[in-house]
């Protein structure tokens, strides 16, 4: 219980002095997470609504794919982005190992199947309710899309935090294609893992209470819009 | 108001042996029919005879197994369909304020005039709810917005797919007398309802359809009149009210 008592007083601490090394890890997790939920967020609601709006052979089987991609290993994807980036791999030329990009290709890997997978369930429910409309005005499938994407807004919402909460969260995949490496790769959760080992398990739960806090706060500012719209038949 | 006076053409919307089939089963059988070319023709039936089938298959929602529709002498194309508009039972509203749905559907045809959205919204008294969200208004209003959405862009032909059922009398009142001003302007009103005394109020012409197949078609006049004892017997039977006989599926 002490640890508990002492980490929420370090916590304080570092969040009220602005402890100068940890707003830059704060920083570094909200960068590398925030982009990679942006650009999951482009690639992931493109598929899904491609998946939600179009029957085509073989499409069943994407979606079976890319549900199951929803369960995907953050240390299998940190590797596969590891021997892509690596010297000998494909794209080592790019000189990306070690790098924040390289963490972002990582989280983006990781959470596109999430965001595709959800956004398409999404979609594909409201498109149903709306295909006759739809039809009666004659669309074209990109005047659909963009329908349909605009009015699951807040329901996207959703999705956009489970992605965000995936990509914050993640710690397999950025410690292997970031290497952990003091004021450039470090963020929350690998310098959680790295106190941990260090055994200053005082830093490592402070830490930790300040990633479940902002985790918190994310939530329920979506939760207050997602029930705000809910209540004016928005969502 | 949509300038009524551009509107007076002729529309001649005719079917050739169209069929329907679903998993073998003729749904719509073999049906040759012209309309009117205006005023307002409604389909009646009992419930599984076709009519809202055949609304759909009119307005191309969906494809007929066999013979084709026309629309002024040429085969229903993505263009004519264009110039039609369809109001459904269950109105489909998007999640977004009530002249958001109008503008909805002036942006689909890329002629987004907020002032033109809100006559429409006029013309069927929720000008008022315009900031409203449309989800939100009661269903008689919700039916009075999709009949504004489908008037936003000057439909030639408007189907209305009991359009009117479970609705207040103040909303019925407006529907209908909105439907009456739309036709009388020229717009060809194709509509199915079970409202007989509707249907008796606004149509110029009767379909009546039973089992997929098109039993008569004739004025409203003479399908309502009580004098003439020519009538098939299903027709007799439902203009009084009589229930059908239970039919094996």
């Amino acid at each position: 219980m002490q640890d508990f008592s002492e980490s929420f007083s370090l916590a304080f601490q570092l969040l009220t002095t602005f402890d100068p090394d940890l707003v830059e890890i704060i920083g570094l997790s909200l960068r590398i997470s925030l982009t990679a939920t942006l650009l999951s967020c482009i690639f992931g609601c493109l598929i899904g609504a491609a998946l939600a709006t179009t029957r085509f052979p073989g499409r069943t089987v994407i979606i079976i794919l890319v549900n199951a991609l929803m369960g995907l290993p953050p240390v299998v994807v940190g590797l596969i982005v590891y021997l892509m980036l690596s010297r000998a791999g494909p794209f080592g030329w790019l000189g990306l190992l070690y790098t924040p990009s390289a963490m972002i290709i990582a989280q983006t890997l990781l959470i596109t199947p999430i965001v595709a997978a959800l956004s398409r369930q999404l979609l594909e429910d409201t498109h149903t309710e709306y295909r006759e409309q739809f039809e009666s005005l004659v669309m074209s499938h990109s005047q659909q899309v963009r329908a349909l994407l605009w009015d699951c807004r807040y329901g996207l919402l959703t999705v956009v935090l489970a992605g965000f909460g995936r990509s914050i969260a993640e710690v397999g995949a950025v410690i292997i294609v970031g290497g952990n490496i003091e004021h450039y790769t470090r963020v929350m959760t690998t310098a959680i893992a790295l106190e941990t080992s260090k055994g200053n398990l005082s830093m490592a739960l402070a830490l930790g209470i300040i990633l479940m806090t902002l985790a918190l706060v994310v939530n329920a500012l979506v939760s207050g819009l997602r029930i705000n719209s809910t209540r004016l038949g928005y969502a | 108001m949509p300038d009524v006076s551009s509107q007076n053409q002729i529309h001649t919307l005719s079917t050739r042996n169209l069929m329907l089939n679903i998993d073998g089963r003729p749904l719509i059988d073999n049906i040759s029919l012209e309309l009117q070319p205006t005023g307002t023709s409604t389909i009646l039936g009992y419930n599984g005879a076709g009519k809202s089938l055949l609304l759909r298959l009119l307005h191309g929602l969906i494809q007929p197994s066999k013979g084709e529709i026309r629309c002024n002498g040429e085969r229903l194309s993505r263009s004519y369909r264009k110039k039609q508009a369809m109001v459904f039972q269950k109105p489909v509203l998007l999640r977004r304020s009530v002249i958001e749905n109008v503008r909805f559907a002036l942006r689909v045809r890329h002629r987004d005039d907020p002032d033109h959205a809100r006559q429409m919204l006029q013309a069927v008294g929720l000008e008022k709810q315009a900031l409203q969200p449309a989800r939100l208004l009661s269903g008689g209003e919700q039916q009075r917005l999709a009949l504004a959405r489908a008037l936003a862009n000057d439909p030639e032909v408007l189907f209305l797919d009991e359009a009117t059922s479970n609705l207040d009398p103040a909303s019925l009142g407006w529907i209908e007398h909105r439907i009456q001003e739309i036709s009388d302007g020229g717009t060809k009103v194709v509509m199915v309802t079970h409202d007989l005394a509707m249907a008796h109020r606004l149509s110029d012409e009767i379909l009546f359809l039973d089992n997929g197949r098109l039993i008569t078609q004739s004025s409203a006049q003479a399908f309502f009149s009580s004098t003439r004892n020519d009538k098939p017997e299903i027709v007799e039977s439902f203009l009084t009210g009589r229930l059908p006989e239970p039919r094996l599926a």
